[in-house]
């Protein structure tokens, strides 16, 4: 059954190239170990942005500190709203889910006994505004807002072509299936950025491309804003507008993927690891 | 799982029951409940009015440790708040029955929310001991603070009565029960349909991906303890009023691992594993004491042993229905319809 979208995934007010995200000198120590030191970096609306980087050089803890799970000592991270700016460092994870700040996890942390379409529904969570007697006794409104995120749902079901799974537990799913499914809860979300940790890794080329051509749905159909982090340079290299580099805790480039894959610094970084920066479009795999 | 079933709209998909043998399923049992007291006898229906009791206290704390995952010990002390609050709003300010009731389950809540906060910090066996702290105060002030609960002493609680007629008679408690266990199960069943309920069974599955869904936690741990502790609390209320009497002896610590081993064994998270593990739980001692009667006569050597036998027997039963089948009695009941539903083609 293919069928027009008919609801927008994209909360974000502002307009596309707009600065949505700002990371100012984020500082992240665990105990004596320095995760990451002094970051800065803009998120702009639209864009796909994808972070890379050796194992262990700060990438999630990055994308933690954005979602509210890591608090920085030092720093902050103006999230623009469209009518605001919001320090995410002050906020609690939920707030910051409320906000439009969405993502996925490197290890997937689905809601292992929920149904596929009550996984997505979960998701749907910070839009749903019906009260707790009327949820207890199911009637009018509460039904209908149930019924309307259903459909809301079954969209996102079609984009991510997983009808024939939506009413399996997603614990009995295959990996590359709830890596999808993880995808789709955070697009239930309606994201204002949509924050991807390693959403192709242990993945065949067959499931990455169809992963890949998602992303680029969501980012060209809806306008969101893509942040990514990926291991395998053929998919960043492809589809990413811009990328930046950490190693080590700090960022050593940022720019097109172009100007990234030419900087002497980020070359130096990659040397010795096994998954190599050339040849691209080959999809090298880690892990 | 149900094949071969096609919906139209999403309100029939999202159905309660979805299918024609779910809902005939459903009328049968709620026929079978409708008529059963008509034939039954006053012991049958004493135990009848047990289940149902224990029912409804069986999904108050399956909301809490089945469906949210939060472990809790305090199950009889929140119950003992139910009944003493009934009975004592009954006794001294001379409540009527059934405000009582709901009194009860408003006040069990707001203890259940209190006795909740812990929550917020402690998982797994550490939360668990943190509710057993819970049971073990609310029953030293139970049986402590003299002056509003009389201590020790049974609280006798006044028959309740309604336009002249004994509502606590076996026969009528029925009605009263088993239409509480309806509105019980069907509030429960729909807050499971809605963002309250994934809320909670995603606290269960994966906190963390919950709290960045933009779920507050705290707020929906605190609304669990709360949720279940009324339905828990309202479960003690009967007790008060059906017994007429309310003393501590009947909410202490046994009580609590009964109740968690009800919900295990029905079916945690699941509001038929609550009433079936109910029913077994309350059956299967009385089944055994009839039991070891009819054995008295025979074997009369073992009569002081008997209560032993009993005990272990029952607790034999529990084991090999664990090692058995692990995830409870609605499972069993599920490979069952399964195997009906594929009849005579099982292959
Ligand atoms: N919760 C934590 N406690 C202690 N140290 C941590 C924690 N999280 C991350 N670290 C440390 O911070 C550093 C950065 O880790 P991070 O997970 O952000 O790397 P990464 O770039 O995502 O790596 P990978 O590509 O392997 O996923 C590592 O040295 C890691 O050991
Ligand atoms: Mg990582």
């Amino acid at each position: 059954m293919l069928r027009g979208f008919r609801h927008t995934l994209n909360s974000s007010r502002l307009q596309p190239g707009e600065t949505q995200l700002r990371i100012e000198n984020v500082h992240l120590s665990f105990g004596g170990v320095a995760a990451l030191t002094g970051i800065n970096l803009e998120v702009r609306q639209s864009e796909i942005l994808a972070i890379i980087g050796p194992n262990g050089a700060g990438k999630t803890s990055l994308l933690n500190c954005i979602s509210g799970l890591y608090k920085p000592q030092r720093g902050r991270i103006m999230f623009n709203d469209g009518q605001e700016e919001h320090d995410l460092i002050k906020l609690r994870p939920h707030q910051i889910a409320r906000l439009g700040i969405a993502r996925s996890f490197q290890n997937i942390e689905l809601f292992r006994h929920m149904t596929v379409l009550d996984n997505l529904l979960a998701g749907c969570h910070v839009h749903m505004k019906s009260g707790l007697l009327s949820c207890l006794i199911y009637w009018g409104p509460a039904q209908r807002e149930q019924i309307a995120f259903r459909e809301f749902v079954e969209d996102i079901i079609d984009l991510l072509e997983i009808e024939s799974i939506r009413d399996k537990k997603v614990g009995t799913l295959a990996y590359g299936l709830q890596k999808r499914v993880e995808l789709g809860r955070a697009l239930a979300m309606k994201p204002a950025i949509l924050l991807l940790d390693e959403p192709m890794a242990g993945m065949n080329s067959e499931e990455k491309e169809d992963m890949a051509r998602f992303i680029l749905d969501i980012n060209e159909e809806h306008g969101v804003t893509i942040v990514l982090i990926e291991h395998d340079m053929g998919v960043v290299m492809d589809i990413s507008d811009r990328v930046a580099v950490l190693n080590f805790g700090q960022k050593i480039a940022e720019g097109t993927p172009d100007e990234v894959r030419s900087n002497p610094l980020v070359i130096q970084a990659y040397l010795g690891e096994e998954h190599a920066l050339f040849p691209f479009g080959a999809g090298g795999s880690h892990d | 799982m149900v094949s071969g079933i096609f919906h139209t709209s999403y309100e029939s998909d999202m159905a309660l029951r979805r299918t024609p043998a779910q809902k005939i399923r459903l009328a049968l049992f709620i026929l079978f409940i409708l008529v059963f007291p008509f034939f039954a006898s006053r012991y049958t229906l004493t135990l009848a009015n047990q289940v149902a009791i224990a029912t409804i206290g069986a999904i108050g704390l399956n909301i809490l440790t089945g469906y949210t995952g939060q472990i809790s010990l305090g199950q009889g002390g929140f119950m003992a708040v139910g009944a003493y609050t009934a009975g004592l709003v009954t006794v001294r300010l001379g409540l009527p029955w059934w405000l009582s009731i709901i009194i009860a389950s408003l006040v069990t809540a707001a203890v259940g929310a209190l006795f909740g906060i812990p929550s917020l910090r402690l998982k797994g066996l550490y939360l668990a001991i943190a509710t057993l702290a819970a049971q073990e105060i609310i029953l030293w002030v139970v049986t402590h603070w003299k002056a509003l609960t009389g201590g020790v002493e049974a609280l006798v609680v006044p028959d309740p009565m309604l336009f002249g007629i004994r509502i606590n008679s076996d026969f009528n408690f029925y009605w009263l029960a088993w239409g509480l266990v309806g509105i019980t199960a069907l509030m429960t069943v729909n807050l499971f349909r809605t963002h309250y309920g994934r809320a909670f069974i995603a606290i269960r599955d994966q906190d963390i991906a919950a709290e960045v869904m933009g779920i507050n936690l705290f707020r929906y741990k605190l609304l669990a303890f709360a949720l279940s502790s009324f339905f828990v609390g309202l479960s003690g209320a009967l007790i008060a009023h059906y017994r007429s009497i309310v003393t501590w002896e009947r909410f202490t610590i046994d009580v609590s691992v009964l109740y968690l081993a009800m919900i295990i064994i029905g079916g945690l998270g699941s509001v038929s594993g609550s009433l079936f593990g109910a029913t077994f739980m309350t059956l299967l001692p009385a089944v055994l004491n009839n039991l070891g009667r009819s054995l008295r006569g025979v074997f009369p050597q073992i009569t002081s042993i008997m209560p032993f036998i009993q005990q272990a027997t029952f607790g034999l039963v529990i084991i090999l229905f664990l090692i058995l089948e692990p995830e409870g009695i609605k499972k069993l009941w599920e490979d069952i319809k399964d195997y009906f539903r594929l009849w005579p083609f099982s292959y």
